[in-house]
């Protein structure tokens, strides 16, 4: 890779951007397009670019496919829990108004947690689809 | 007029994608595709949709087809075509099927249809109030169909279980597996 010095220089420009972009898409959600499943693709768009350049090897050690499969599973875990957790506190099912003493703020909050697991979830996703893709040497 | 121009080249590209033979070229032409549907979708004003369609079909689809191509072959074998008249007719009475049932819809942007009179008012007049978020997208998407979206995160993670279960973690290894014992010697690290 050090030989080509015009991709490192634009790759180490972009990839924090496309990285910040995504997390604007993830929390700017209630305001602007995008939401969770726009910010996952997007935060592994960025990283796929990053294994492009520098090689499988040095992305899995940056995160590890095992670390993905876990990621994966906690993003729906969470989803789940916000949906337990207004269950507990007397409402239904992913009733998120329950969850804070004023309506409005409650149905924000669950927004905003259940569309951080759906990123998270969706990120996972992606980068697990990518590392089996990539990974598996021709044969 | 940019609507008609934009659908011509979606034709343009599809027939492209059915005749070209070169598996690179068409990975590249579905990234097209997916872009052309992406600024149709922006007209339409479906924004969350359209930043879908362009970061998935163009992005990460393309990538993955990439590296299924880089797995297996450029070229696509070309069988000796057989005209099948069965094939034809069902094909054909399908179609025509699909186009008949478009002509119950009613037609695109009518205030009357029923999507219109009860659902998009009650979305559009009542959530600011009930959730407090300006974008109703985010709001339905997650409120109001909640357990919809739950279900879609469900979905994807599944079809990574699926993907790990066909294709194996994908782990990088450096003392290279010896070539003899092939499909297994993927577990987790």
């Amino acid at each position: 890779m050090n030989q080509y010095i015009v991709l490192r220089v634009v790759s180490k420009l972009m990839i924090p951007v496309i990285m910040i972009f995504a997390l604007y898409v993830q929390f700017h959600g209630e305001y602007s397009p995008g939401g969770g499943f726009q910010a996952g693709i997007v935060f592994t768009a960025a990283f796929i670019v990053y294994t492009l350049l520098y090689g499988l090897e040095a992305a899995q050690k940056a995160i590890s496919p095992a670390v993905a499969h876990a990621l994966a599973a906690i993003g729906v875990l969470l989803f789940i829990a916000f949906g337990y957790a207004s269950m507990l506190l007397g409402g239904n099912f992913l009733e998120y108004k329950v969850l804070l003493p004023n309506d409005q703020a409650g149905e924000t909050f669950g927004i905003i947690g259940i569309e951080l697991g759906v990123g998270i979830t969706v990120a996972a996703v992606a980068l697990t689809l990518f590392y089996s893709f990539a990974g598996r040497e021709r044969r | 007029m940019i609507d008609i121009v934009l659908l011509t080249f979606l034709v343009v590209v599809g027939v492209a994608i059915v005749r070209v033979r070169n598996l690179l070229a068409v990975t590249m032409l579905t990234g097209i595709y997916s872009l052309l549907v992406a600024i149709l979708f922006v007209l339409l004003d479906a924004v969350d949709v359209a930043l879908t369609e362009a970061a998935v079909g163009a992005g990460l689809l393309v990538i993955l087809m990439l590296a299924t191509i880089a797995l297996t072959t450029r070229k696509e074998k070309v069988h000796a075509a057989r005209q099948n008249a069965v094939a034809f007719v069902v094909v054909s009475v399908t179609g025509a099927a699909l186009i008949y049932a478009t002509l119950d819809m009613p037609p695109f942007g009518d205030p009357e249809a029923p999507a219109h009179v009860h659902l998009s008012p009650r979305f559009t007049q009542d959530s600011p109030e009930e959730i407090g978020i300006p974008n109703m997208v985010t709001s339905v998407l997650a409120s109001y169909r909640g357990i919809d979206t739950l279900g879609e995160a469900v979905v994807i993670f599944a079809a990574a279980v699926g993907v790990l279960l066909v294709l194996g973690t994908g782990t990088v290894r450096r003392r290279r597996r010896s070539e003899d014992d092939g499909e297994e010697a993927r577990e987790q690290p």
